[in-house]
């Protein structure tokens, strides 16, 4: 970006400037630290200079927005043309609570849904499984069966509103309930806008909620991309997240080298599977963690579009700049949250938000300030939603496209995050590819290493928490929370079972069976589900059949 | 030479949230005591099994999902009647204060919520323990 000479004269002016200034300061007074350190714990420097960025090309690496390798952004104008989707994750409780909750956020000037499941309906079991107990409407709702999916979008117009749904073992059931329930509101499946999760390699690294072994998943994954590249074209079929790499505790190098990792290994089985990489590739998304180091925060946005460019160009050839674009959706980063204080929260979140903003997300989840303590209430779901509306409207950041380009720090961050995710994905090629890093535990060692080096820093004070280890005080606020009683559970199960009495119990067996040897055949599972779920047939039983064939997976137990 | 103080670290229920079992189990392992963490989605049944198995004097239980309420009573049930009494019970995790004396009282000796360091659990299991090794 500049010409020898200057470098030169720069290096010059900098010596000077060590000699003259910078020595006999830190002779008179030592910096606050012996070394700072960045939100996932690399060294910061005290300055950055020209000198740190001479060598980048701009037009190669930075470029323009809406043009290879969109360092700057996926499009031309950025949020002049349109703000990000703001999208709150809400689920809890019954389906009829969920329903409230997001007609209620819809009011509030909320552009899309996105639908959080409790963890049963997240694995597969029915609400009456004995694994399910205690857990039914908690971190999300609960789902069974088309019916309570039929309440939970009870007068919201599917036409016209874009959902996300958290979902990835059984994503395919609840995608194939979501198209029954907008074909009864006459809305065609080709119409329907929105996101499944469907990621799975990261929920054996990180989440948690995996059902079946890595290669039926991958099966599933992409019968779900071939089916909808005709079925549902303007569906997302799935959202490749660094998100919960990152709230395992990974460093930002880990959630881009993972999650692009990941991201490798599904573009793989999809051509493997005969897709076509320019299709498919535009409609991936991905999903990632807004933490609260600012800086490098948007570095680690900007470095991942520029590296997931490359990779689909270079890796895999596609010549369709939609498919090498990075779109995501950010959620501020849970983990940061503290109990502590809590109002504090409000704060972290506001700075998380400007990092997903500045960092050129396409949409954007704010947590509430309660949620290290429970649920968020409707209030605090409100002051995370303005929170969003107010970088929007008042702090300006939005008006121009990537306004930390060119800042010495942020353009060497970005340079120095992609190489050391690109150093990772190395090492997983190394491997064989992501499965088998997984399966030897090289990835889940690597996150443990990093989340117990910020522990580790936090328990030293080699990092402060404001609330946690400084600025404590002794009597916190207690805000209300929202409680999800076990009456919840009783409610959900004797729905299921009337459910049950009054379905026609014929027609589920059979559309059982037929399903049954879909799963067996190489055939695409996704018009078996359709047929089941319109019969009926719940969750459970149809993710009971799929473990039947499919079996399940155990984790690979790494500390 | 006394022996290691050995600990389970469980994860009950269907929560996937292992960050902070992982980090304690290997805080404590740090401090010289011998864990064995029993990995997710562990029915009671199983967490009561490795407990007696493993010889534990400690039971560190994590739980974020919010079904505390309905996970640590069983753990506790079963591990009576079983007939052990002799383990110290400790749970962590997204645990608002109003539900911790209930907790206390079926005999989870300390919740701890988040924000604990490390060391604070270390030299609680360390006085609390309720059997002697020698």
């Amino acid at each position: 970006m500049f010409n020898p000479d200057e470098i030169k004269k720069i290096h010059a002016a900098r010596q000077r400037w060590e000699s003259q200034l910078l020595n006999p300061t830190l002779e008179k007074s030592s910096e606050r630290k012996a070394q700072f350190i960045s939100g996932s714990s690399d060294a910061v420097e005290r300055l950055y200079t020209p000198e740190d960025i001479e060598s980048i090309n701009y037009e190669q690496e930075i470029g323009f927005p809406g043009e290879f390798p969109f360092t700057r952004g996926v499009q031309p104008t950025m949020y002049r043309g349109r703000l990000w989707t703001m999208r709150q994750y809400a689920g809890f409780g019954m389906a009829e609570e969920s329903n409230r909750r997001y007609k209620y956020l819809l009011q509030q000037g909320q552009t899309g849904l996105s639908v959080a499941f409790d963890l049963a309906t997240q694995i597969g079991y029915d609400s009456d499984h004995e694994m399910s107990y205690g857990e039914v409407g908690k971190v999300g709702v609960a789902i069974d069966s088309l019916a309570d999916m039929e309440v939970l979008f009870d007068g919201i117009p599917l036409d016209k509103v874009s959902t996300s749904m958290t979902i990835n073992a059984p994503a395919s059931v609840l995608l194939a309930m979501y198209i029954a329930v907008a074909k009864k509101q006459g809305v065609a499946a080709t119409k329907i806008t929105g996101t499944i999760q469907n990621d799975i390699l990261k929920e054996y690294v990180a989440r948690g909620t995996y059902i079946f072994p890595p290669q039926p998943s991958m099966r599933l994954i992409t019968d779900i991309f071939e089916f909808c590249a005709k079925q549902a074209p303007r569906w997302n079929t799935i959202s490749i997240s660094g998100y919960h790499i990152r709230e395992a505790g990974a460093s930002a190098a880990q959630e881009v080298g993972f999650t692009l990792a990941n991201g490798i290994a599904y573009v793989r089985a999809a051509i493997d599977a005969g897709l076509n990489a320019d299709e498919f590739g535009a409609r991936l998304s991905f999903f990632f963690n807004a933490h609260n180091d600012l800086l490098e925060e948007v570095a680690k946005f900007r470095a991942a579009r520029r590296l997931w460019a490359k990779i689909m160009k270079n890796r895999f050839g596609v010549t369709n700049p939609k498919a090498m674009m990075l779109r995501f959706h950010t959620q501020t980063a849970g983990s940061t949250l503290t109990a502590q204080q809590p109002m504090n929260n409000i704060v972290r979140v506001a700075i998380q938000t400007l990092a997903a903003v500045l960092g050129g997300t396409q949409s954007l989840h704010t947590n509430s300030f309660d949620e290290a303590l429970a649920l968020p209430t409707e209030e605090s779901v409100r002051i995370a939603l303005r929170t969003q509306q107010i970088v929007a409207c008042e702090s300006g950041v939005a008006d121009s496209v990537d306004p930390l380009a060119g800042s010495y720090y942020v353009e060497t961050k970005t340079n120095q995050l992609e190489a050391d995710a690109l150093n990772y994905i190395e090492k997983i090629d190394q491997m064989g590819g992501v499965v088998n890093a997984i399966e030897r535990g090289f990835i889940q060692k690597e996150i443990q290493k990093s989340s117990y080096q910020y522990l580790s820093d936090i328990e030293n004070e080699q990092r402060h928490i404001v609330g946690v280890n400084k600025f404590k005080t002794e009597n916190d606020t207690k805000p209300d929370l929202l409680k999800i009683d076990l009456a919840v559970q009783e409610r959900q199960i004797k729905k299921l079972k009337q459910l049950k009495q009054t379905r026609d119990n014929q027609l589920v067996q059979q559309r059982l069976a037929e399903l049954k040897k879909v799963a067996e055949s190489r055939d695409n599972i996704m018009p078996a589900i359709i047929s089941a779920v319109k019969a009926y047939v719940t969750l459970g039983e149809i993710c009971g059949v799929m473990r039947q064939v499919f079996g399940e997976y155990k984790e690979t137990i790494v500390i | 030479m006394i022996d290691k103080i050995r600990v389970v670290i469980a994860k009950p229920g269907l929560d996937g949230h292992d960050r902070g079992a992982k980090a304690i189990a290997q805080a404590l392992r740090d401090a010289g005591m011998e864990v064995i963490y029993t990995g997710i989605r562990q029915t009671p049944e199983a967490i009561v099994n490795t407990v007696i198995q493993e010889d534990a004097d400690v039971l560190g239980v994590s739980i974020l999902s919010g079904a505390h309420n309905h996970l640590l009573p069983k753990i506790v049930e079963q591990l009576r009647e079983h007939g052990v009494d002799d383990v110290l019970i400790v749970a962590g995790g997204v645990i608002p204060e109003e539900d911790i004396p209930k907790l206390n009282q079926i005999g989870i000796a300390a919740i701890f919520t988040p924000g604990t360091s490390l060391q604070q659990v270390v030299e609680f299991i360390r006085k609390n323990l309720k059997r002697k090794r020698s």
